[in-house]
């Protein structure tokens, strides 16, 4: 479903991923951890579009197209979807209407007929059980006046309703507290399928015990430095990102002797 | 026409063949008031760019163009389909070039001694009532273009609301212009709220074809102590026309008074809108909302006299300027020696949609008391990239993201009228007006 190769990106002529490689099939979660300033917020918003990093080298094939030539819309259309690590304020935008015109945006994409007003309202209703939503954010502005967690739950929200192939969560777990926590999981795993994947970023494990990677991928300065199952995270828990790193340099050294 | 001279000349010859399509139809009162205006006038002349007032906004376009009053018998024929809103209340007053449309009016749902109509008829009927308010203030003496409106005025609307009455109804004035070149329109309205009184008013100024006219409005609200006014404009006159307007309010104790402008049309557009709190315990909002696309100039001036204690004032001046538009906005706020524990609070926000748009914003306080709060912002910007590419991100194209915020930022304006079904309409109007300023720029 989606393919990395070799991908170097910057911002101001700093170069912030290194050189990542990673494939992403149907079906499968993928969580990258790693420690702050490893690159993992970057390459969420890199995959997303965000046009203020320069994509220096490398290829990202999303279903075999080339999804570096793409506009964020067109992405998102396409099946990508990024849960934003600060999902972004809009006053007097309301959450209902923005996420009508997106869905519809999508659909018409895909060769589906646009909702109407009724048809929409059911499935919001519908969704918003899924991750335990209270409706009244539903009229209210996007994230406008929304706590921390009211705005990732949000972000949770607007992806069970766009039924993306690929969703990108962004240091979803920051600011929710544990019952948040497990009900937005709870949510993400009720819309795990067969063909869809998910990419989890965070810094935590703790996130992990609630939605259980099938692969894990440690970050150091815009590189994986190491992949395994989901005792890699266990691991990391238990020694800190200190242990990747020390691990690396050994490596190089090593590759250099 | 250059010089000042020539152009007081041709108001001089025009006033006289003014004078003559008059026919006695006028007070005398009414008349001797239009002479000493225009006497006024000619002093003044037209503002120039040195004038503090006018330093962002060359009128000379104004100046030197031949304008000249509509006679009665040559507007045109307008059709019920050719109304904005028709439906919009049950109370509509209508003028066409500046002259009352009987046949397009109507006045259905007014309380029992509440008089609505035009100011020409109000005139014959209520003569002593309109003489006490009409001309005492807005003052013609200091402000060239009400000393203009003044000399030409005719006719316009007049709504008297006695003590205690309320007209729930919305009154909308349509001022429509036949659009064609050089023609003077200088409607002129008087709103009369007794005590404890209600009244709701739109203004609308539209034209049924683009041209290069000239509306020049003046209107007058006096409320009563007590009273509520809304008092809503809407300015979608066609881009190359010109239109200044002067709105004055004068208010008494405890009345409150909210103005919400809209302004969207001409070449240059000129609203003042000046509110005079004169009574303890006043309370006053201005909203104000311009949308400005290819090379239009919406100039906004707001004048709030703090004159009397423990009075509030709100305000809210927004700008959209796409193309090559440029913006005004000016600000003051007076208050008094004895306008002891004021309330005043300024926010001047202005979003460019493009790099050659231009705003010139400046806030004025003059503060001559000692226990007050006043406060004012300005902030002038641009899109915010992040919000664009969040709404990106879920799906929308660049432009339709674009849209989305830009209406948002507008729509906190529109969203500020209780007018019922005005808000909806101007949703219409701003997406037809952002849509046409990005084929425009």
């Amino acid at each position: 479903m989606l393919e990395i190769k070799d991908l170097h990106a910057s911002v101001n002529g700093n170069e912030i991923l290194n050189g990542i490689n990673l494939v992403v099939n149907p079906g499968e979660i993928h969580a990258i951890m790693g420690p702050n300033g490893s690159g993992k917020s970057t390459l969420a918003q890199v995959l997303a579009g965000r046009d203020a990093y320069e994509v220096t080298r490398g290829e990202v094939l999303f279903e075999g197209k080339n999804m570096l030539e793409l506009d964020p819309e067109e992405r998102a259309r396409e099946g990508v979807f990024l849960a934003f690590q600060y999902p972004v304020e809009i006053p007097g935008v309301s959450n209902t209407y923005f996420l009508k015109t997106a869905l519809n945006a999508v659909r018409k994409h895909r060769g589906l007929e646009e909702l109407d007003a009724m048809e929409f309202l059911q499935l919001v209703k519908q969704r918003m059980k899924l991750i335990e939503m209270d409706e009244s954010l539903l009229g209210r502005p996007v994230n406008e006046g929304f706590s921390g967690g009211e705005k990732k739950r949000n972000e949770i929200f607007h992806m069970a309703v766009l039924e993306p192939k690929l969703a990108i969560l962004d240091e979803t777990d920051s600011g929710l507290d544990i019952d948040a926590l497990r009900i937005v999981a709870d949510g993400v795993n009720k819309l795990r399928r067969k063909d869809n994947a998910t990419i989890v970023v965070t810094h935590y494990q703790r996130l992990l015990n609630y939605i259980i990677p099938d692969f894990v991928h440690v970050l150091v300065d815009g590189r994986i430095a190491k992949s395994g199952s989901k005792d890699l995270a266990l691991q990391l828990e238990e020694k800190g990102y200190d242990w990747v790193r020390e691990k690396e340099v050994t490596a190089s050294v090593e590759e250099n002797t | 026409m250059k010089s000042l001279e020539e152009q007081t000349v041709w108001y001089q010859t025009t006033f006289e063949d003014f004078e003559k399509s008059l026919n006695g139809e006028a007070g005398l009162e009414f008349h001797a008031l239009r002479k000493k205006a225009l006497a006024r006038f000619k002093e003044l002349g037209f503002p120039t760019t040195r004038h503090e007032e006018w330093k962002f906004t060359n009128v000379a376009p104004i100046a030197r163009a031949p304008f000249r009053p509509v006679p009665p018998g040559r507007t045109a024929r307008v059709l019920e389909t050719d109304l904005r809103l028709p439906d919009l209340t049950d109370n509509r007053l209508v003028f066409v070039d500046g002259h009352f449309n009987a046949s397009l009016s109507r006045v259905r749902r007014v309380p029992d001694k509440v008089v609505i109509g035009s100011l020409a008829d109000a005139l014959k009927r209520h003569p002593a009532l309109v003489q006490k308010h009409l001309g005492k203030h807005a003052p013609f003496d200091e402000h060239p273009f009400v000393a203009l409106n003044t000399a030409f005025a005719r006719d316009g609307a007049f709504a008297w609301i006695p003590d205690g009455k309320g007209n729930d109804e919305p009154v909308h004035v349509h001022f429509i212009a036949t659009g064609d070149n050089h023609d003077l329109i200088s409607p002129r309205n008087l709103f009369i709220v007794g005590k404890g009184g209600r009244l709701s008013v739109i203004e609308s100024y539209y034209a049924l074809r683009d041209g290069a006219y000239f509306t020049n409005a003046v209107t007058e609200l006096a409320v009563g102590e007590g009273a509520a006014v809304e008092h809503d404009k809407l300015q979608d006159e066609s881009v190359d026309s010109y239109h200044v307007s002067w709105t004055h309010s004068a208010q008494t104790s405890r009345s409150t008074v909210t103005s919400n402008l809209i302004a969207l049309g001409g070449s240059i557009a000129r609203s003042n809108i000046h509110a005079s709190l004169d009574g303890e315990g006043s309370e006053c909002t201005l909203n104000g909302l311009s949308l400005g696309t290819r090379a239009q100039l919406i100039d906004n001036h707001t004048t709030i006299d703090h004159a009397t204690p423990h009075c509030a004032s709100h305000e809210l001046y927004k700008a959209v300027l796409a193309g090559k538009s440029r913006g005004v906005f000016n600000g003051k706020i007076y208050v008094r020696r004895d306008a002891q524990k004021t309330d005043a609070k300024q926010t001047n926000k202005t979003l460019l949609l493009s790099d050659d748009a231009v705003m010139d914003t400046k806030p004025q306080l003059e503060i001559f008391a000692d226990d007050v709060k006043c406060t004012h912002g300005a902030t002038i910007g641009q899109l915010d990239a992040d919000q664009v590419f969040y709404l990106r991100s879920r799906g929308l194209d660049l432009l339709s993201a674009q849209d989305m915020l830009t209406f948002a930022f507008a729509a906190d304006v529109a969203n500020r009228i209780h007018a019922k079904g005005l808000a909806e309409h101007l949703e219409t109007i701003v997406h037809e007006k952002l849509h046409e300023g990005r084929q425009g720029s």
